[in-house]
């Protein structure tokens, strides 16, 4: 029975919805073969997994905990994938953005905590901002794809963190491990009353309501709502193409690098290798998953935060490569996107005419 | 001075190889008209494909041969997703990356610090007695010499087979190729798979005769470097083949510091490759406003209907 493709009339109402349910299923569906074809107990492993994300309280507070570099590096990558610059940079810009923090905190240790901390911040936002300005820039000016330049920016973000905490900023007290001292008390963002959760979650939900606040009610806003149907629109509409790239990848910088700056602070007390973890990767994930909508992101970072902490889980139960979490990431989003076909079109049968 | 210089340029080829592969195969994806950012991705797996069948069956033409399917079946993923339901060409090719590393990561944990049976190095018959160049070139393995007959090929390919002019106008021109009674689903799909073929080769070379061990994080940017490449030979072999070597070259050096034991860190000798990639494309473009991409490079074809 042939079917043709049809184009459906309006969009598919709630068929986001039902593509990334059906994708998540078929994600879990897949690992549970991979588990299956590593000798383990697919669907104890699914349980473990379960357990890990949403089983109590603490598997909770340790989702929101990596939610929240998701949520502000998603953000950064929503704002520059909207104009239809590809950056995909978080991951380097993030790393520059705990350099800046760093920095800050080894310059003024003896501050106390509410002018060292918003110095941090402002560094971090500044660093990450200037490490996404370079691409933007060589886009502009020779055009440089800046899908290469961002990415190349990433592995050399990474090197200069090694380069630092093996060098320059290495703590003597260390044994040799490459990291800076820990940071004074005052450039540590506290945590909220006994919970493990930190108050940068605060600084998310301020973020979020401000950058959705400034898309919707600021001219600029606007401007970069209207370009992202590319550069000879904005042209048409009067709207300065060239600023507005630049401003948004510094901005896109920016917001990676205050994940940086709170995972480093709130976190880890120090800057160290293990920070990078690939949060700038998956927060292509994120954006793209909630269709680039703040709101979205929200949810998408928590789910995806809650996927890694299950994965943890079935890390120390199970014996299984943290790479596992990857895997589904990458088949959730593989999947979307061959799901939102659908979005626009239909197959029906072919009726014998 | 020769001392040094041989062996450096004699590395410049081996390190070079992968790139060439890997290169010409994104160059085929893209003359289609799909842009598939996967390649980190496809080599990291086919790499891993290439051990994993070499070391069970001993047999490294075997494990050659499985990478390139390897990297056929991956890049069929890629191609379904873009060509057949139109998904956003840049995501699809991340996300084809982020699963490709991922799953080698996952897969190759037992495989870590075996060796598996590899392609070796003996001097070619004749060639290899030309002084200088003989060093330098002829005292490979296999598919090195292999790699020096590829880009023939594929500048054939292209100029003189009909299949490879109709793969150029897919990427060009689609609606026009319809129009001419051409398929451009079909090309398309063509271009992406034999193109991740390639691809696949590429990944093999760095664990079947790079090196014969299996280690995590293999590919490390190559497969990034190759998509950047691309650009800078302006979709062409030759030139594809002349950024290879440039960047082989970066990366022999810089082994070849490190190994000298110089003072410099060596996290900064390994940004080199990164900044020299960034640099490439900068003069890229500085020379080369002339020529541009498959015209409809990154765009999909709508259905009718």
């Amino acid at each position: 029975m042939p079917l043709t493709i049809i184009k459906r009339d309006e969009p598919w109402k709630w068929g986001a919805l039902v593509i990334f349910l059906g994708a998540l299923l078929f994600c879990l569906a897949v690992s549970a073969a991979l588990l299956a074809g590593q000798g383990k107990d697919a669907l104890h492993g699914l349980y473990v997994l379960w357990l890990g994300s949403f089983g109590n309280l603490w598997a909770l507070e340790g989702a929101l905990l990596k939610a929240i570099p998701l949520f502000l590096c998603s953000l950064g990558v929503a704002v520059a994938f909207r104009m239809q610059i590809w950056n995909i940079g978080a991951e380097g810009q993030f790393a520059l953005g705990a350099i800046g923090a760093t920095w800050m905190s080894l310059l003024f240790p003896d501050l106390p905590r509410l002018i060292l901390l918003p110095l941090m911040f402002m560094m971090a936002f500044l660093l990450g901002g200037i490490w996404a300005f370079i691409p933007a820039f060589l886009k502009l000016k020779l055009r440089v794809n800046e899908i290469i330049s961002t990415l190349m920016l990433n592995y050399i973000a990474i090197l200069l963190l090694d380069f630092l905490v093996f060098g320059v900023w290495k703590d003597p007290a260390s044994f040799g491990f490459p990291m800076t001292p820990e940071f004074t008390q005052g450039a540590i963002i506290p945590t909220i009353g006994d919970s493990r959760v930190h108050w940068g979650l605060l600084f998310c939900l301020i973020v979020g309501v401000g950058l959705w606040a400034f898309m919707r009610f600021t001219r600029l806003g606007f401007e970069l709502q209207a370009s992202g149907e590319g550069a000879r629109v904005a042209k048409y509409a009067k709207i300065r193409y060239g600023m507005l790239v630049m401003f948004v990848m510094f901005l896109s910088g920016g917001l990676a690098g205050w994940a940086g700056c709170v995972e480093t602070s709130a976190i880890l007390n120090r800057l160290q290798p293990s920070l990078m973890v690939g949060y700038g990767y998956t927060a292509i994930v994120v954006a793209w998953l909630a269709r680039l909508e703040p709101l979205n992101i929200a949810f998408a970072s928590f789910l995806l935060a809650a996927l890694r902490v299950g994965v943890e889980n079935m890390q120390l139960e199970l014996q299984i490569p943290a790479a596992f979490g990857v895997i589904m990431e990458g088949i959730i989003l593989l999947t979307v996107l061959a799901g939102q076909f659908f979005l626009l079109y239909k197959l029906e049968r072919k009726h014998s005419s | 001075m020769w001392e040094f210089l041989i062996p450096l340029f004699a590395a410049t080829v081996q390190s070079g190889t992968p790139l060439i592969y890997a290169t010409l195969g994104e160059i085929m994806t893209e003359r289609g008209g799909v842009l598939n950012l996967g390649v980190e991705g496809i080599m990291s797996i086919s790499a891993l494909v290439a051990f994993w069948i070499s070391f069970t069956t001993g047999s490294p033409w075997l494990g050659f041969l499985g990478a390139g399917l390897a990297g056929m079946v991956f890049a069929s993923l890629h191609a379904f997703v873009c060509i057949s339901c139109l998904g956003n060409q840049v995501v699809s090719g991340l996300a084809l990356t982020i699963f490709g590393v991922g799953l080698t990561h996952y897969l190759g944990v037992p495989y870590v610090g075996l060796h598996a049976p590899g392609f070796t190095p003996f001097d070619f018959p004749l060639l290899s007695q030309i002084p200088v160049l003989g060093d330098v070139f002829f005292k490979h393995d296999m598919l090195v010499y292999l790699s020096f007959v590829v880009p023939f090929l594929f500048w054939f390919f292209f100029k003189r087979t009909s299949l490879g002019l109709h793969v150029v106008a897919t990427g060009e021109m689609p609606a026009a190729a319809a129009a001419a009674g051409l398929r451009p689903i079909a090309l398309r799909y063509f271009a992406v798979v034999s193109g991740g073929f390639l691809i696949g080769l590429g990944g093999a070379y760095l664990s079947l005769a790079y090196t014969h061990l299996w280690t995590n994080g293999l590919s490390g940017g190559r497969g990034w470097i190759a998509v950047a490449l691309v650009i800078f030979a302006f979709w062409r072999p030759g030139r594809a083949v002349a950024g290879a070597y440039l960047f082989g070259g970066v990366m022999a050096f810089q082994l070849r510091l490190q190994a000298m034991g110089t003072h410099l860190p060596s996290s900064l000798l390994l940004m080199l490759p990164y900044i020299l990639t960034i640099l490439v494309l900068i003069l890229s473009a500085c020379f080369g406003r002339r020529i541009e991409a498959p015209a409809a490079l990154g765009t999909n074809i709508e259905p009718e209907g």
